[in-house]
């Protein structure tokens, strides 16, 4: 160090032992301007593992203690520069902004106003959802499908957090949720949703549920009218016995890459809609513990044999939430033509070049059809 | 979801199994610290810190701390494993090894077949790999190829905090010995890690990229070296698959090879000492199965034959480097016959 001439030198956090990546200055033995011996106690340093009293490797005059006590610098950062006497206050400068351009960190990126998700304790179940937004009236609830999770509302939750509150969750035996199902029916689904808007205290919600949760929100809100605001039912399920077992066999049996990625590919109309981090967010789900049984148990309740478990007419007629469905013509999971069975007076919007996700191959214009439901 | 360093990664794994299945125990030198030094306990969690917290939650009893004599803790290991228990014990660094060989190889590893299949081994060896730490040849050797070479051991490499933990939880629910390697200048590195338990399997590599032109073929610490080369490289024009193993024993030869067809070129990066190491294995793999697929010969990334240099310099020229890769890949890449 000390280009000039070889007269200004650099006092640096050593590096003590293996795992050393940081020092805290305690206490300075010596003053600006008390000459330094090579060997003389310096400055006294704290890491996680010992404090130790550091000698100078170089002799000269103290010129600067650059690091204050109490701080906690990286290895190598500037503790101190010593110089003879006769260098220059400017020089001493110079070398210290040079040494500290040189080493300077990154600031740390600032944190984030992004919203985190929380987990909520709610009938004896851990739920983990995100909340969103702000605005008059009820807020909008979203519910995910068989193995999706709050994510899955990436592309739909930021814009309707614009003029609503939002909360997307994730369901039992999904997500950061816990992976209890219970018998993994409709009632359990029914219940851990009423139970999780009791805990927050939600009188009254929106209703957005795509296909398991579609039902869900369908079953929800045959059960509490009142607790009902409105229903989007996105490729709802329960409406006929049809669905492509080939994508929830092979979503629950998949482990690699290469399986899971042909699997998600029947989710949509255009499978380079399914990148790698799709996929990779699915194999990382499967692999928690206890989402094996989970997904077997809910897919035993829910498809016996291959079939849904089918709500009613006489119980679909019952239906007096205001409510519209969306589907996708492309849909190769649950076929577009179970929407007639919804009752009359629930408009259904059928959209082109779609398959089963329209809340994510045509987020713009779902996003319209639930806000404007939302707006009564 | 969290961001957790691979040493958290590692540690959250341990305390998880050990809450979840009374017979996992932890042994090795300081695992614990302060044993027989009142208010030292735990001062140590194993030298840099992995193991710190065990010891105040699952107690003495199941966290061990050992005399500095690897035979015997890696023998008496691999002997509770026979008789119930899933001991993981640590061999801090793989160096080690030469003094506790027989216990891992040729009985730990030879237990399921000499005994006609009656006897299992949940033994984990935990180790630590790898230069960069400025601890001399002593202390930096990539010595998994020598466990790999081993018939009856499982030899896992984790590339990252979140791989660390699935692979950490499926070794000690395996029934075979494990030797987990971990890379001891990885244990700050960062990344989100999920708090719940989960396994990741054995002999299942991870595409880490995915690209049309080059497979790049990477092991640990490397792995993610080869990430930032592909990722360079993709601005170039130039696509490249990223491959780790995750295991070398068992291997997933298939993706390896499968990749190595739909490229035809191909750079293995292994940190480990040139001769019969990784890379030499994984391309002799593909040399002999998917000869003709090949568009250039294969270029490997390693260290020269030398045992790793202290002086920091040299130690810093030993290691594979992002510009080594990038170079060989570049190579590989414009190869013309």
């Amino acid at each position: 160090m000390g280009e000039a001439g070889g007269a200004i030198q650099a006092i640096t956090m050593p590096k003590w032992g293996l795992a050393m990546d940081e020092g805290k200055v305690v206490a300075w033995h010596l003053e600006e301007g008390q000459a330094v011996a090579a060997g003389d106690e310096v400055v006294e340093i704290e890491t996680t593992k010992i404090t130790n009293v550091f000698e100078s490797p170089v002799a000269g005059t103290l010129r600067r203690r650059v690091a204050a006590e109490g701080k906690t610098v990286p290895v190598g950062a500037l503790l101190a520069v010593v110089a003879e006497a006769a260098v220059a206050e400017a020089e001493i400068e110079a070398f210290v902004a040079d040494f500290q351009a040189k080493f300077e960190v990154a600031a740390a990126a600032e944190a984030e106003a992004a919203p985190e998700p929380e987990v909520v304790e709610a009938g004896g179940r851990r739920l983990r959802i995100l909340r969103s937004g702000d605005g008059e009236g009820p807020p909008i609830v979203l519910l995910h499908g068989f193995g999706g999770d709050l994510n899955n509302w990436l592309f739909n939750q930021p814009m309707l957090s614009e003029s609503h509150e939002v909360i997307a969750l994730d369901l039992p035996g999904h997500g950061g949720s816990g992976k209890d199902v219970g018998a993994g029916d409709m009632a359990m689904l029914t219940a851990a949703l009423g139970d999780l808007l009791d805990a927050l205290g939600l009188e009254r919600v929106h209703l957005v549920g795509h296909s398991m949760g579609g039902a869900l929100a369908l079953a929800f809100a045959l059960k509490r009218p009142r607790a009902a605001a409105s229903l989007t039912l996105i490729a709802p399920g329960g409406l006929g016995p049809e669905i492509n077992m080939d994508y929830i066999q092979g979503f629950v049996g998949a482990g690699r890459r290469k399986e899971m990625k042909g699997v998600l590919e029947l989710l949509v109309a255009d499978p380079a809609l399914i990148g790698r981090d799709m996929v990779d967010e699915v194999l990382k789900y499967k692999r928690l513990d206890g989402v094996e049984a989970a997904l077997g148990t809910l897919a035993g309740a829910l498809f016996p044999g291959g079939r849904q478990q089918t709500f009613g007419a006489a119980h679909l007629a019952a239906l007096k939430t205001p409510a519209q469905a969306v589907w996708g013509r492309k849909d190769r999971i649950l076929p577009p033509a179970h929407a007639e069975a919804l009752p009359p007076g629930v408009a259904v919007h059928l959209l082109d070049d779609v398959g089963h996700m329209p809340h994510m191959e045509a987020a713009a214009e779902v996003n319209r059809l639930i806000a404007g439901m939302a707006a009564g | 979801m969290a961001k957790k360093s691979y040493r958290q990664a590692i540690n959250e794994a341990l305390a998880q199994e050990m809450r979840r299945d009374p017979t996992v125990i932890v042994m090795g030198e300081d695992n614990a610290g302060g044993l027989g030094s009142p208010g030292e306990d735990d001062a140590w969690g194993g030298v840099l810190g992995v193991t710190k917290g065990l010891m105040p939650e699952f107690g003495r009893e199941r966290v061990l701390d050992t005399p500095i004599t690897e035979s015997a803790f890696i023998g008496a290991a691999a002997g509770a494993a026979a008789t119930g228990l899933r001991p993981v014990a640590e061999l801090m660094f793989v160096d080690f090894m030469g003094v506790c060989f027989d216990q891992i190889f040729n009985q730990a590893g030879k237990f399921r077949y000499m005994f006609g299949g009656k006897a299992v081994t949940p033994l984990v060896v935990r180790t630590m790999y790898g230069a960069g730490f400025r601890a001399a040849s002593q202390h930096s050797q990539c010595l998994y190829p020598i466990f790999t070479h081993t018939p009856g051991l499982k030899v896992v490499l984790p590339s990252s905090p979140y791989e660390a933990k699935g692979l950490l939880i499926q070794a000690i629910r395996d029934d075979d010995p494990v030797i987990f390697f971990e890379h001891k200048v990885m244990y700050d590195d960062e990344e989100e890690v999920p708090d719940e338990p989960y396994t990741i399997p054995f002999g299942e590599a991870n595409l880490t990229r995915e690209g049309d032109d080059v497979t790049i073929v990477a092991l640990g610490r490397m792995v993610g070296m080869a990430n930032q080369v592909a990722d360079t490289l993709e601005k170039d024009g130039i696509s490249c698959t990223v491959i780790d193993p995750r295991t070398t024993s068992p291997l997933d030869s298939d993706t390896i090879l499968e990749c190595a067809e739909e490229t035809g070129r191909v750079v293995v990066v292994d940190e480990a000492s040139p001769r019969c190491n990784m890379a030499t294995d994984i391309s002799a793999l593909i040399a002999e199965n998917c000869f003709g697929a090949l568009k250039a010969p294969i270029k490997m990334v390693t260290p020269p034959h030398t045992p790793v240099p202290f002086a920091p310099e040299l130690e810093d020229l030993y290691i594979p480097n992002p510009e080594k890769i990038e170079a060989a890949v570049r190579a590989v890449a414009t190869y013309e016959r």
